[in-house]
């Protein structure tokens, strides 16, 4: 690949991922009234984050079975509201564990 | 009103919170590193790449279509279509921002809005100030940079057992933040479960499996925040009761 078509598309890509991240935030100054606004603002976090998990967390580790029992540690100590450090450790502890033995 | 302490305290504080994002960061960008350099790209390319960017999957995609040769509109339509979720996360930041934030700390806090950041800012309780967000998004900015620049000089990969089990770093940080939140409310329950449904069928059904991983989450988030704002609308603006257990030192 030629330097020059990879750092034009690469600025292109930089402008394209920006905008999306930059317009609504930058547009969007003041509290918007709309009650249905508001509480679809207010869900928007929990769809799109279980969205993102779910299903391709099991697809995360090349291996269901030790993707599978990370994802049952991860909900588990989840539930019992450990803080993110602890969730992600224990999720990657265990399927390392779980992957010395499969 | 607005003391240096006070902006310090905060961007210290939005830093820890970053903290655990930046090494997460750390073996996605190392892969992309590798991958990038893998496909032909100089590793200095990569570095720009990921500086600029700040994204995992439009990277990886427009890194395959840059060492195929792709036109510059194919490579903004996809990267474009991978991330317009970020409108979403931009869209409902921006309704938890302190009144003061000035439009050129949005202009520039808002390059480093991703999943992961975006994450742990919708989980604080608090509004969300510019020294905040800067805070948040400099460790995972430079673990970006960092992984992927030691993926792209170094060029062996982690013993493959541990980068196995660090690709489930980020949705166990995901798991962490949506789970409390279900115990005290049941209608955030409600939401993660129907798009937890959603989000498999889209991805298992023939023919909506041809739907972008991108594309799936905007569909998902659209139909069940839409359903779920008819359905089960908040009490109080801004800031509910089902948010005030969210919070959660890092």
């Amino acid at each position: 690949m030629s330097t020059s078509y990879a750092v034009a598309a690469i600025l292109i890509m930089a402008l394209v991922t920006y905008l999306p991240r930059m317009l609504p935030i930058t547009i969007f100054q003041k509290k918007i009234n709309s009650k249905f606004v508001q509480s679809f603002l207010h869900y928007v976090p929990y769809a799109v984050l279980s969205a993102l998990t779910i299903p391709d967390i099991l697809y995360a580790t090349n291996n269901y079975a030790t993707a599978c029992v990370g994802f049952a540690v991860a909900c588990i100590l989840s539930y019992f509201e450990k803080n993110l450090v602890v969730v992600a450790s224990g999720a990657i502890l265990s399927v390392y564990l779980c992957g010395l033995f499969l | 009103m607005y003391s240096t302490y006070l902006k310090k305290q905060q961007f210290r504080y939005g830093f820890k919170r970053g903290l655990p994002i930046m090494l997460g960061y750390l073996p996605v960008s190392f892969a992309y590193g590798l991958t990038a350099v893998n496909s032909g790209m100089h590793p200095l390319l990569a570095i720009l790449m990921s500086v600029t960017n700040l994204t995992s999957a439009g990277q990886f995609a427009g890194t395959s279509l840059i060492a195929g040769g792709a036109t510059y509109l194919e490579i903004a339509l996809t990267t474009f279509v991978i991330n317009i979720r970020y409108m979403l996360m931009s869209l409902s930041l921006s309704q938890r921002l302190a009144d003061h934030v000035t439009i050129l700390e949005r202009l520039l806090f808002s390059f480093g809005i991703t999943d992961e950041t975006f994450a742990v800012a919708a989980s604080e309780e608090n509004e969300l100030t510019f020294p905040y967000m800067g805070g948040l998004i400099s460790g995972p900015i430079f673990g970006w940079t960092v992984g992927t620049a030691l993926g792209a000089f170094i060029c062996s990969a982690l013993p493959a057992a541990l980068s196995n089990a660090l690709g489930i770093a980020l949705y166990g940080m995901f798991l962490a933040i949506f789970i409390p939140p279900c115990k005290h409310s049941k209608y955030i329950l409600r939401v993660v479960a129907l798009s937890c449904v959603l989000s498999c069928i889209l991805k298992y059904t023939k023919g909506l499996n041809a739907i972008s991983a991108g594309f799936r989450v905007i569909l998902v988030t659209f139909l069940v925040c839409a359903l779920a704002a008819w359905r089960f609308p908040i009490e109080e603006p801004s800031k509910s009761s089902t948010n005030a257990d969210n919070e959660r030192g890092a």
